[in-house]
């Protein structure tokens, strides 16, 4: 039985102690997800500092499953770069290039209005903001893209479409996460 | 100890330690590369310059483009995105930033080109203050790496002044 035998016979042999061994090691994989996650977002400056391109409006530059990092930095937002937004009670963000910029002369950068358009679409966005809409402002931006892995992101993908092979995968790696022993 | 899951296991990781700084290294050696691009602009025409009902003023200009952006492009770089960006400031807005013209550059043969072409997207300004406005012409370029970090930067070209009146 090779594998799946040892396992069985790893899972018999547990008993209270190790038990507790084996779920806080478990805990600690999970919380040390979870610091490396909220450190990239103190580090980004981004609420979400990586995101997964899901549409095709960014082709050729963007494909699907491809995987952006973002930043948000002070700095003030210019045309040409490639901003995450949020549109109000749309829940899925949408990654696409500013293609013009209006700062009014205030201090503060807060007050800007910014148009976005995708490469790949013939219009701008202004149909893909909320009724009315015509500008983005600053606080509908989550972040701007710094870098750029190609294909990775299609895991996520797969997995938000069949939910059975997501159970699947963790109940494997849980599995192997009580049956190891190192 | 040498099960076949530990050998998978240990197959697959070091198969993708060594892709991952395969990739971190074809995104460092980006910046080995130095960058010569020249680019001109000119404005040939404005075709119509008017107040929209709105308030705002609109133009229509005819643009002669022509650039040599073979140098940004090195083994890591999947395609170059440039566009044509108004720059200007009115007493309401400090900066005005309004892209004219952009294209996208797949391979290093096409990064030499020359168009003309009257402007892709609206140069509507916020309000009415462009008559008799300076504004700058600047070429940007946003490099898109086949993977890593991003590169872009500008050249400021030529400005131009509009028209004192509506035609």
């Amino acid at each position: 039985m090779g594998f799946i035998g040892d396992s069985i016979d790893s899972l018999k042999s547990i008993n209270v102690r190790q038990a507790f061994e084996q779920a806080i090691t478990l805990g600690m994989i999970v919380s040390s997800a979870l610091i490396i996650w909220k450190l990239l977002m103190c580090v980004t400056g981004s609420e979400s500092p990586v995101v997964v391109v899901l549409s095709e409006s960014m082709e050729p530059a963007f494909q699907r499953g491809d995987i952006l990092f973002l930043r948000m930095g002070e700095d003030p937002i210019r045309a040409g770069e490639i901003v995450v937004f949020n549109i109000d009670r749309r829940e899925i963000p949408i990654v696409h290039r500013v293609i013009k910029v209006h700062e009014r002369n205030d201090t503060n950068a807060i007050d800007v209005d910014i148009l976005t358009k995708g490469d790949n679409n013939d219009q701008d966005d202004r149909v893909l903001y909320a009724p009315g809409q015509q500008w983005l402002n600053r606080q509908h931006i989550m972040g701007r893209a710094v870098g750029f892995l190609p294909y990775v992101g299609y895991v996520t993908i797969i997995m938000t479409e069949n939910p059975i092979i997501k159970y699947v995968l963790i109940g494997a790696l849980g599995l192997l996460a009580i049956t190891s022993k190192d | 100890m040498h099960s076949f899951g530990y050998r998978a296991n240990a197959l697959l990781t070091f198969s993708l330690t060594i892709l991952a700084l395969m990739c971190a290294m074809a995104s460092v050696s980006d910046n080995l590369n130095s960058q010569s691009p020249t680019a001109t602009v000119q404005v040939l025409n404005v075709n119509r310059f008017q107040k929209k009902s709105n308030g705002d003023d609109e133009v229509g200009i005819t643009l002669d483009i022509s650039a040599d952006l073979q140098s940004l492009f090195t083994w890591n770089t999947k395609q170059v995105f440039v566009f044509l960006a108004a720059e200007y400031s009115t007493p309401k807005n400090s900066l005005n930033q309004v892209s004219l013209w952009d294209g996208i550059i797949p391979a290093k043969e096409d990064a030499k080109f020359s168009i003309k072409t009257k402007n892709k997207y609206r140069f509507i300004d916020q309000g009415s203050n462009l008559r008799g406005r300076d504004f700058n012409l600047s070429l940007h370029w946003h490099v898109m790496p086949k993977t890593g970090k991003m590169f872009a930067d500008k050249l400021v070209l030529s400005g131009y002044r509009l028209p004192e009146s509506y035609r």
